[in-house]
C-alpha cells in the first residue's frame, strides 16, 4: 500500500500564532456538540443493534408474561387487568431502560475515544449531554412498543390517541429525569457493572413496591404505605388517568414535580463529577 | 535566530501517589520541527504529553502552547493541537468514515465539509476501501493511521504522536515514518514519543532523552550519539578476572571508559570509529587477554541510557522494548 500525499501543498497549515481563537465556548456550540454526540449515540445503536434488546424485547414478553401470569388472579381475567397493567409495565420498563445511560457513559468514559473527545476544543458536557439526549429514542421505543403490546392484546385505551401520546412523553420525560440519577453513578463508579448493580438494587425495590402491578390496598401494612408515597406509584396512576380516562390529575403534577426535583438535585451533582473528570 | 516556541514546559511535575511520574520536565519545542521525546515504559513520556494536551493538570511548573498557557486557556490549546495516543482513541463499534465525520462535526464542520474531509483524508492514509468497515476488523496499522488521520482534521499546527509506531511491523512502521515527515512538510510542528532510538534518529530534528520522570539530555541526534559513540563495542572475556585488565586496555587505545554487563561477564564501550577494533584486539592479544566473543554494532537505546543516565533501561521495560533492541544488533 503506497502512502500518498497527506495534503495538498495549497492546503498550508495556519500557523498557531496566526489564529483568531477563544478560550470559550459558546451555547450555540454547545447545542450543536450535543447534537453531535447525540448522533454518534445513534450511529452506534444501528451499528450494534443488540443494545435495543432491552427497550424492545423487554416490553413484548413482560407484558405477554404479566398479563398472562397475574391477569385472572388479580382482576379475574386478562383484559380487564390490560388497563392496570400496562401503564405499569411501561413506567417500570422505561425506567428501567434509563440505567443503560449510566453504564453506557462508564463505558465510554473507560475507552481512549473519550481521551480524544477531551482533547478537541468542544464543549466539556458534550459526551454526557449527548448520551442524555440520545437515550429519550430509546424510550420513546421502549413506550411505542408496550402501547402496541397492549394494542395487540385487546388493551384500547378509553383516553384516545392525544391522551396516550401525552402519557407516553410523561413517561419518557420523568424517564429522562431520572436517568440522572444513572449517569451520576456511572460518573462516579469505576465499573459500568457495578453502575448496573448499584442501579438495579435502587430500581427492583421502587418499581416492584408500587402499585404498578397490584392494587396498593392488597399490600401488607408497611408496604402500602410505600406504595402509596413511591415515586413511581405517582406516576402509574398518572398514566393510568391520561390513558383510561383522559384525565389529568394531581399525580401527574406530582410526578412532574418529582421529575423536576430529581433533576435539579442530580444534574449538578452529575455535571460536577463529570467534569472533574472530563 | 530565535523561532517562535510551539512548545515551551518549565519543571512541569506530575505526582500519582508517590510516584513523580514526572519530576520537572522542561521542554522548548521549535515551530516547524520534529521533536522527539526518547525514553523506556514508564519514563513519563506519556503523562508529559497527556500535561501539554492539556488531558492532566500539571501539579507543579506550567507549559505553554504556542504562547498559550495549558492550564489558563486550555479550550485555545485544544484548537491547536491534534493527539494521536499510544492506544487508538477512536470508537471501536463505528466505521472508519463515522469516526471521522463525528469528529469533524464536532469540530464545526458542516455535515458535507464532514464527509469531505473524511473521504479526503481515508484516502490519503489509505483506507477509503476499509472505510465502512467496523474497526474491530482493523489490524494495528490500519488504526493508528485512522488515529492519526483523526487529529489532523483540524489541521492543527501542532501535533503530538505518543508513541506512534509501539508494536507495527517494520514496514508499517516505515509507512508512518513517510506520513510524519509529510507532515512536517505542510507546516506542522511534531511532537513525538518514542522508546527507539532508531525513530528518534530517523525524525527527529532535537531529541529529548527522558528518564524516570526528568529530561537527562537534549539535543539533535548526532549530539546525543556522540556521546555514545557512533557504534558499540562489546566483549566477552574467556576468564572473567581479566575483566578490569580488560577495561584498562579500553580506556588506553579506545580513550573511552567501559562499562561491565550486570552478570559480569561483558565490556561494553562506544566507539567513534570502529576501525579502532583491530588495535584493541592486538593489545588484547599482547597482555594475554582471551577473548570468548567480540561485536561491533551501532548503540542501543540500552547504552544510550547507560551512557547518559548510568544506568540501564529499567527493567519495567517491557518484552517489546527488548525485542526492539534485540532487533537492532544488525
Amino acid at each position: 500500500m503506497s502512502t500518498a500525499l497527506i495534503t495538498p501543498a495549497t492546503e498550508r497549515i495556519v500557523p498557531g500564532a496566526e489564529r483568531k481563537l477563544s478560550n470559550r465556548v459558546s451555547l450555540g456550540q454547545t447545542l450543536a456538540n450535543t447534537r453531535t454526540m447525540a448522533y454518534r449515540g445513534l450511529v452506534k445503536i444501528r451499528r450494534t443493534p443488540e443494545q435495543l434488546i432491552d427497550v424492545t424485547v423487554q416490553p413484548i414478553i413482560f407484558t405477554l408474561m404479566f398479563a398472562y401470569i397475574f391477569g385472572g388472579a388479580i382482576a379475574g381475567d386478562v383484559q380487564s387487568y390490560l388497563p392496570a397493567l400496562i401503564p405499569g409495565i411501561l413506567v417500570q420498563t422505561v425506567v428501567t431502560t434509563s440505567v443503560v445511560t449510566g453504564t453506557q457513559l462508564r463505558e465510554d468514559m473507560d475507552k481512549g475515544v473519550f481521551d480524544r473527545f477531551r482533547s478537541l476544543p468542544i464543549a466539556r458536557i458534550a459526551p454526557l449531554s449527548g448520551a442524555l439526549l440520545a437515550d429519550t429514542l430509546r424510550y420513546t421505543i421502549a413506550t411505542t412498543l408496550t402501547f402496541a403490546m397492549g394494542w395487540i392484546m385487546g388493551y384500547h385505551p378509553a383516553g384516545g390517541l392525544g391522551a396516550v401520546v401525552l402519557a407516553g412523553l410523561l413517561v419518557i420525560a420523568c424517564s429522562w429525569a431520572i436517568s440522572w440519577i444513572f449517569a451520576f453513578f456511572g460518573v462516579i463508579a469505576r465499573t459500568a457493572s457495578s453502575v448496573q448493580g448499584i442501579s438495579m438494587l435502587v430500581l427492583f425495590p421502587l418499581t416492584f413496591l408500587s402499585n404498578a402491578y397490584v392494587p396498593v390496598d392488597s399490600l401488607p401494612g408497611p408496604l402500602a404505605w410505600f406504595a402509596s408515597i413511591n415515586p413511581i406509584s405517582h406516576l402509574v396512576t398518572a398514566v393510568r388517568d391520561l390513558a383510561n380516562d383522559g384525565t389529568i390529575g394531581g399525580d401527574l403534577w406530582m410526578s412532574l414535580v418529582g421529575a423536576v426535583v430529581i433533576v435539579a438535585v442530580f444534574a449538578p451533582l452529575t455535571v460536577r463529577a463529570y467534569m472533574r473528570k472530563a | 535566530m530565535q523561532r517562535e516556541l510551539a512548545v515551551e514546559a518549565v519543571g512541569l511535575v506530575k505526582t500519582f501517589g508517590d510516584n513523580r511520574a514526572v519530576d520537572g520536565v522542561d521542554l522548548a519545542v521549535p515551530t516547524g520541527a520534529v521533536y522527539g521525546v526518547l525514553g523506556p515504559n514508564g519514563a513519563g513520556k506519556t503523562t508529559t504529553i497527556s500535561m501539554l494536551a492539556t488531558l492532566l493538570r500539571p501539579d507543579a511548573g506550567s507549559a505553554r502552547v504556542f504562547g498559550h498557557d495549558v492550564a489558563r486557556e486550555p479550550q485555545i490549546v485544544r484548537q491547536l493541537i491534534g493527539v494521536t495516543g499510544q492506544y487508538a482513541s477512536v470508537d471501536e463499534t463505528l466505521s472508519a468514515t463515522e469516526n471521522l465525520v463525528i469528529f469533524g462535526r464536532l469540530l464545526g464542520l458542516t455535515s458535507r465539509d464532514a464527509k469531505r474531509k473524511a473521504g479526503e483524508l481515508l484516502e490519503s492514509f489509505g483506507l477509503t476501501e476499509a472505510a465502512r468497515r467496523p474497526l474491530k476488523n482493523f489490524s494495528g496499522g490500519m488504526r493508528r493511521r485512522l488515529d492519526l488521520a483523526a487529529s489532523l482534521i483540524a489541521q492543527p499546527p501542532l501535533i503530538f504522536l505518543d508513541e506512534p509506531t509501539t508494536g507495527l511491523d517494520p514496514r508499517t512502521r516505515a509507512q508512518m515514518w513517510d506520513t510524519i515527515r509529510q507532515l512536517v512538510a505542510t507546516g506542522s510542528t511534531v511532537l513525538l514519543t518514542t522508546q527507539y532510538l532508531d525513530e528518534a534518529d530517523q525524525l527527529a530534528d532535537r531529541i529529548a532523552v527522558i528518564d524516570r520522570g526528568r529530561v537527562v539530555a537534549e539535543g539533535t541526534a548526532d549530539e546525543l550519539k556522540s556521546s555514545v559513540g557512533d557504534s558499540s563495542l562489546e566483549l566477552r572475556l574467556a576468564d572473567p578476572a581479566d575483566l578490569d585488565d580488560a577495561r584498562v586496555a579500553i580506556e588506553r587505545v579506545l580513550g573511552v571508559s567501559s562499562s561491565i554487563s550486570p552478570e559480569h561477564v561483558r565490556v561494553t564501550a562506544p566507539m567513534q570509529d570502529a576501525d579502532r577494533v583491530t588495535d584493541l584486539l592486538l593489545t588484547l592479544r599482547q597482555e594475554g587477554i582471551r577473548v570468548d566473543e567480540l561485536s561491533v554494532r551501532k548503540p542501543s537505546l540500552d547504552e544510550v541510557f547507560l551512557a547518559i543516565t548510568g544506568h540501564g533501561v529499567p527493567d519495567a521495560a517491557p518484552a517489546e522494548g527488548s525485542a526492539e533492541l534485540e532487533g537492532s544488533r544488525a
